[in-house]
């Protein structure tokens, strides 16, 4: 570690427009920032994520969190590129809340960080922003020398006049550039074949401020004053407060409010283990709330749900006809339980609201949802909604809810106090927004000869989308529109998805764009709404489908006494991209030649965020005991702007999907969440993490989604080993649990 | 009124002396580095070294710490330690990160223990580290550079 990293000021403090505070994150190799928001005299800005100051500080402003999937430096590499400048040198900040970061998916449409999308939506707005800022910066030079700006070339971080020899700092020319035309036409970006920075393996930017502690998450945001706030919660979903007893909690040194919210009992002090200690002497008497829902019980519904027709999500062919003239037909049910995300970091949020203002700080993964959501619980104008980006510890999806964003708000509001709530690992485990359970139903028809002639894939559960739609909805809809529209537009929204009107295909993605040459297929949604909350959890819908879908699978190339590899490079002669990472993993795995014996080989493909990607897992197993030693991942994610952090969001999906896949399981008994903490919702630890290799197939394509595609196939590939090492399939998840069942 | 040493500075703390030394470091020392992940000594991430013996300072109440050594990861760039998170950036290691700062404390203990640990050793101590990232592979390879590195010669022992 340099002396510049000792030095370095981690937050800052200052007064901002209006004597508002901010706070500021510094980054490894960084100056301190200035806000996004607050252009100084002589900066030059040509939009919203660049800003070049007279003392040739290059900002960047990054508009898609960093959760640890790398965009803080993927991003850098892109406006690099273009600006003609080493990523290192640029100073990164996280952009504020501002309806100029919404992401320009079609899908998603607001300020948000999800779906994979961030280095392929960003991979042209940002490289046009930056070539834009370039043009502008070559055009004060030339007009400065008196030069034809054809003469003028920009190369790292200086504008240059070869036949002269003169040159200037992206810096000394700020000034200047700022008073050019912004170019009528977006100018020509450089030919892959011209790159410097996009694809090569640059070191992440935020490693060295991870890595000796100085690092802000929520969780470390200071501020003058600071309260922190803990939240008694509900003992089960759907109960509510009777009345609490919190008199020896207010005699507590350092207590400074114990109130009611929504949530719970907030208990206020000044300091997190104060108000801790405290919240142990609140007597809380809660009702029993919904003692129905029970994990066990919602199993069954789901699974009867599966004898009854559902929304036809795909029609290929005709299954009915297919199944009648078929000579044999196998089915069977496949199951996934409720999810936590888990993120190390628990859910917290940091918040002032007074006179007016809300100021919050949070590790969110959406400050678009999280202005709307301030918003409806302030009334406040925009403006007055002031969001500042942390990094966050994990997200997982997780953070895509803003639960921990209004609680913050809301304790500030009532106290008038800064005032940061922090979940304990309890709060975080029982009021999570979970992976939905699901239960499909899997058929398949076979003709005399052996051929698969059709497919069926049912699928129950809860839609994610019907529970979320009236908030997400809400941040839709431009900010011109008033409250009342939005409202009612999400209403309608929220209706049409809840009663399948609109369907929601995040239930049956990794389902639905079965890429098997089968001519019959019917892939169906059955919603089964019930009132336990629903999130997105890395990888979405792929998560439970892939597993149903790749597993059976290989239970079908049983039944046609087929190599499953075999078969399913057969059935992928339609698909190029699909049958290339299927061939790549078989090769680079040795599929051709028998493994070491005692291990077994499971192989599984899918398509997920625009990517094609197949692994093969390499497993022994002995009683109960699964040991998952190689998995062998080849990826098609088009052009790759960082092979190392591709690999890396590779093989921590792997670990991440195997830990969910062995072990993870979220029950529910009268109305609870049974789990607590690591000890009973267990996350993958280093022993059992296989060897991981990670193949990429050289792509000029568009780039495609990274940082969810390696979770889904770790368990259908982990679950076809054990189907080839015990002769019996797995069919639900945690996959250790399911064998255990089974013997 | 509590006495210790944190990462070479003497500290008095005046709160209980039952409070966790997590929460003492994070609030009462402004040392936040250390994390908060379960708060109960199942996670890692808030391991830090108590008279060079990792802890997990969720479960260790302030006395036990009263007149002994602290280290925490602000305090290891001051150390020959720094090593591992030298090679922690060169392989690429940290993803969230939050969990970085307990694995890096828990991996110096090892490596004092066992300057070349085998896989297996790595995994026996690493085990007890999460990380949700789920950034174990570079873990491991961080921790055998590290070793390399600490093994070898400083690149300029040979000059003048």
């Amino acid at each position: 570690m340099t002396g510049e990293l000792g030095r370095r000021d981690v937050l800052r403090y200052g007064l901002g427009a209006g004597g508002a505070l901010l706070v500021q994150i510094a980054l490894p190799g960084c100056r301190p920032a200035r806000s996004a928001a607050d252009p100084h005299a002589g900066d030059f800005v040509p939009n919203a994520w660049i800003r070049v100051a007279p003392d040739d500080r290059v900002a960047f402003v990054l508009d898609r969190v960093e959760m640890g999937q790398g965009t803080m430096t993927s991003h850098a590499q892109l406006v690099a590129e273009e600006l003609e400048i080493d990523p290192a040198r640029l100073v990164v900040e996280l952009a504020p809340a501002d309806r100029a970061y919404d992401n320009p998916d079609s899908q998603l449409g607001f300020q948000v960080t999800g779906g994979s999308t961030s280095v392929s939506t960003s991979y042209d707005p940002l490289r046009t922003a930056a070539a834009t800022a370039r043009e502008m910066l070559k055009a004060a030079a030339a007009r400065r020398w008196g030069v034809g700006l054809a003469s003028c070339v920009a190369a790292d971080g200086e504008i240059r006049h070869p036949p002269s020899g003169r040159s200037a700092r992206y810096g000394a020319l700020a000034a200047d550039a700022a008073r050019e035309p912004v170019p009528p036409r977006a100018p020509e970006l450089k030919p892959a074949s011209a790159f410097t920075w996009i694809g090569k393996s640059v070191p992440r930017l935020d490693a060295p401020s991870k890595l000796d502690g100085s690092a802000v998450y929520g969780i470390d945001v200071r501020l003058p004053g600071l309260h922190t706030a803990v939240v008694l919660r509900a003992p089960a979903l759907g109960a509510k407060m009777k009345g609490f007893d919190a008199a020896g909690a207010r005699r507590e040194p350092g207590i400074t409010d114990v109130l009611e919210v929504p949530t719970g009992v907030a208990v206020v002090g000044t300091s997190y283990w104060r108000a801790r200690r405290a919240a142990a002497l609140v007597k809380v008497e809660w009702t029993a709330g919904t003692t129905s829902l029970d994990s066990e019980l919602l199993r069954r519904a789901l699974r009867s749900r599966l004898a009854r027709d559902a929304h036809k999500m795909r029609t290929d062919g005709d299954v009915a006809a297919a199944e009648h003239a078929s000579s044999q037909i196998i089915d069977a049910v496949y199951e996934t339980p409720y999810l936590a995300h888990a993120t190390l970091e628990p859910q917290n949020a940091t918040a002032i609201v007074r006179d007016g203002r809300c100021e919050v700080w949070a590790p969110t993964q959406s400050l678009g949802l999280a202005r709307e959501a301030l918003r409806r619980l302030t009334g406040y104008a925009y403006d007055d909604i002031v969001l500042h980006q942390t990094l966050l510890g994990g997200g997982y999806g997780r953070r895509l809810a803003q639960d921990y964003v209004v609680e913050a708000a809301t304790i500030a509001l009532r106290t008038r106090k800064p005032v940061k709530v922090v979940w304990s690992r309890e709060d975080d485990m029982a009021h999570d927004h979970y992976r939905p359970m699901s239960a499909h139903l899997l058929r398949a028809s076979f003709a005399r000869s052996g051929a698969v002639t059709s497919w069926t894939h049912r699928v129950a559960a809860q839609s994610i989308i019907a529970q979320i739609a009236e908030e997400w909805g809400q941040s839709l809809v431009p900010n011109r529109f008033p409250l009342s529209f939005k409202r009612a537009a999400a209403r309608a929204a929220a209706t049409a998805y809840a009663g399948n009107a609109v369907p929601d295909m995040s239930a049956v993605e990794g389902a639905r764009e079965l890429a098997y040459a089968i001519p019959n297929v019917s892939v169906e949604f059955a919603p089964v709404n019930v009132d336990v909350p629903v999130g997105w959890w890395r990888s979405i819908g792929h998560s439970n489908n892939a597993f149903a879908v790749e597993a059976f699978f290989d239970e079908v190339a049983r039944e046609a006494k087929r190599d499953p590899f075999e078969l399913r490079r057969e059935l992928l002669a339609g698909a190029p991209r699909q049958r290339a990472v299927l061939e790549l993993a078989a090769e680079k795995s040795g599929w051709a030649h028998p493994p070491k014996s005692g291990i077994f080989r499971g192989i599984a493909q899918t398509t997920a965020f625009g990517t094609a990607i197949s692994m093969v897992a390499e497993v022994s197993v002995e009683g109960r005991h699964v040991r998952v030693h190689r998995v062998v991942a080849a990826v098609d994610c088009g052009r790759v702007v960082n092979p190392d952090l591709v690999a890396t969001q590779v093989e921590g999906g792997i670990g991440f999907g195997l830990g969910a896949a062995l072990h993870q399981e979220i029950t529910l008994r009268q109305g609870a969440v049974v789990q607590s903490n690591f000890h009973d919702f267990p996350s993958l630890r280093m022993v059992e993490m296989p060897a991981v290799e990670v193949h990429l197939v050289a792509s000029d394509a568009h780039p495609s989604g990274i940082g969810e595609p390696g979770v889904p196939l770790v368990a259908p590939a982990v679950a076809n080993a054990i189907l080839r090492a015990t002769g019996s399939p797995v069919r639900s998840m945690p996959l250790l649990g399911a064998l255990k069942e089974a013997r | 009124m509590i006495r210790l040493t944190v990462n070479g500075t003497p500290r008095e703390v005046d709160v209980p002396d039952d409070v966790p030394l997590l929460w003492v470091l994070r609030e009462e020392l402004a040392l936040t580095g250390t994390k908060f992940g379960c708060g109960m000594a199942l996670c890692g991430a808030c391991t830090v070294h108590l008279d060079g013996k990792p802890v997990r300072s969720c479960v260790t109440r302030l006395r036990e710490a009263s007149g002994k050594e602290v280290t925490t990861i602000e305090g290891v760039a001051a150390t020959p330690m720094r090593v591992l998170q030298e090679a922690w950036a060169l392989e690429g290691t940290p993803q969230c990160g939050y969990c970085q700062p307990g694995q890096i404390m828990s991996a110096i203990a090892l490596l004092r223990a066992k300057p070349r640990p085998t896989d297996a050793d790595v995994d026996a101590v690493m085990s007890a580290n999460l990380c949700r990232c789920a950034t174990y592979v570079r873990i491991r390879r961080a921790i055998h550079r590290a070793a390399d590195m600490l093994a070898a010669p400083p690149p300029d022992a040979n000059k003048p």
